[in-house]
């Protein structure tokens, strides 16, 4: 049973990847391929996401932080912080010192990843659009056997 | 492994979400109307939205939602509407042998899921080296409480950087296959002969049916909505150290605003409310703004993108400032390439009438 809670996410998202991945193989149709690349690419920002998901943690956004602004007060929460926070501990997730006090956040640095991804996925996936658009003006289909045939007859056309 | 999970309620509500997002791809599998596809596919994003947000990454979740269910939607629905509206059904040779082939990779990925660290295990060497040390640094480096931000913009600036020239290279792409002001075709050399088609059927109705401007309840609506919206573009750009949101969500959001504006109120209208050579000029203005930084920072003794040097007094003071410089870029820069994406989409399809739908 624990086994199953504990990966039960990865065979989810394995699933919603062979989902697109068929889309993308199986159908003819330009547009619904573009589709088919979509799910597949959500998957995989699934699977970095649910990678970085820590049990009963909060989203990564400090809830205490050393108040910034008022002078001295500032300079000395900090200076205190850098102070007793030695350079390895960092590091050493069994440190004693946490200056997280204490609470458990998820793990901020995939999401970093997956966020800008996104934007990329949208810009490439504008790019794939595009490229279906003026294929649609040239060949009139967006049907690959048809594109084939019509490839076909144009270069039996020029020999 | 020491966990138990309680089967509690994020549990039930993770489960929930996981099979509509199964249903929703099954559906998308099987049916061949792409107006129905498309639009699925925005539902399918909004669901990992909400996904992402039950697995504490709310900045992921909003961009999902921002990005997936909205402007790709837009620009499916855009392409589709310049293709076709139905795909062919495919073969059963063809659908058994692709069966055959995600079976196989399938299988073979859920047999390398076995070694894998446990789902929400804190332990797992993901979240306990890298991830741990960005959460503590972030505090005493840069003081935002957003980490996210804190990694995307300071941390690893450099790759943002990377990810919004990636994001220009691509409107740019786009704007070399559509072009971005389709008017040149309208004064001369038609390009294809569908627009000489629209032309002949359209031209015993001299007046423009552009856009849905006889709908006077979306006019009225829209036009209240649209300030709100950019207004809340700006809200989540600047409330980005402090909550979820940032340049790339601004972007995009701001971008859909004019969307909605050239929906109701059509192309020519955007087209002079907001020219696209002006587009043209933002996408590159805000890589500009994002490298320009990075020169600064060089010429003040630091190194590519050393927000350090911006203050040398106070640092947390400076790495606020580079912070908010950047992602001025990230803003400009994404919500140009979006628009001038749009505008070549817009541009090719010159009217837009209610029996389309």
């Amino acid at each position: 049973m624990d086994f199953f809670v504990g990966h039960f996410n990865y065979w989810v998202i394995i699933t919603l990847m062979m989902t697109g991945l068929y889309v993308v193989i199986s159908t003819g149709n330009l547009v619904k391929k573009l589709v088919g690349i979509g799910l597949f690419q959500t998957s995989v920002f699934q699977l970095y996401i649910s990678l970085s998901k820590v049990r009963g943690a909060q989203p990564p956004i400090l809830e205490k932080l050393p108040k910034y602004g008022s002078a001295e007060k500032t300079s000395q929460t900090v200076t205190e912080l850098t102070a007793t926070i030695p350079q390895v501990t960092a590091l050493d997730p069994a440190s004693v010192y946490d200056p997280l006090m204490g609470v458990v956040y998820s793990n901020p640095l995939p999401h970093v990843l997956i966020l800008t991804a996104i934007v990329v996925g949208v810009a490439t996936l504008a790019v794939g659009l595009a490229l279906v658009v003026r294929i649609r003006e040239a060949y009139g289909t967006i049907e690959e056997d048809a594109i084939d045939e019509a490839e076909y007859k144009i270069e039996v056309n020029a020999s | 492994m020491e966990m138990s999970f309680p089967i509690d309620i994020f549990v039930i509500i993770d489960l929930i979400l996981i099979s509509m997002l199964l249903v929703v791809g099954i559906a998308i599998v099987r049916l061949n109307n792409l107006f129905v596809i498309v639009m699925l596919y925005g539902v399918y994003s909004l669901l990992a939205a909400t996904w992402f947000v039950s697995l504490d990454a709310v900045d992921v979740a909003f961009t999902e939602a921002a990005v997936g269910a909205g402007i790709s939607t837009v620009l499916m629905l855009g392409a589709m509407l310049l293709t076709s509206r139905e795909s062919k059904p495919t073969t059963p040779i063809r659908r058994w042998t692709s069966l055959l082939i995600v079976l196989v990779t399938g299988i073979a990925l859920i047999y390398a899921t076995f070694d894998m660290p446990a789902f929400g295990d804190p332990n797992s060497p993901a979240n306990s080296y890298v991830g741990l040390m960005y959460l503590k640094a972030t505090i005493t480096d840069i003081s935002v409480p957003n980490v996210v931000t804190a990694i995307l913009a300071s941390y690893r600036g450099f790759d943002t950087f990377g990810e919004v020239v990636v994001v220009l290279t691509a409107g740019l792409g786009v704007m070399l296959i559509l072009g971005i002001d389709s008017r040149r075709s309208r004064s001369g050399e038609v390009e294809n002969k569908d627009a000489i088609a629209k032309e002949a059927n359209t031209k015993n109705k001299p007046e423009k049916i552009n856009a849905l401007n006889h709908h006077i309840v979306l006019q009225v609506v829209a036009k209240m909505l649209i300030p709100i919206i950019i207004l809340y573009a700006l809200y989540v750009h600047f409330h980005g150290d402090y909550g979820p949101g940032g340049g790339f969500q601004a972007g995009v959001i701001f971008a859909s605003a004019i969307i909605l504006y050239s929906l109701i109120f059509g192309m020519d209208q955007t087209r002079r409310a907001i020219p696209p050579k002006l587009v043209q000029f933002g996408s590159a203005l805000g890589v500009l703004i994002y490298g320009g930084t990075g020169i600064i920072t060089i010429l003040m003794g630091g190194k590519f993108l050393d927000y350090n040097m911006l203050d040398q007094n106070d640092t947390i003071h400076a790495q606020h400032m580079g912070i908010l410089m950047i992602e001025v870029g990230v803003l400009v820069t994404v919500a140009s390439v979006m628009l001038s994406i749009y505008y070549g989409f817009a541009g090719r399809y010159r009217q837009l009438k209610d029996q389309n739908w």
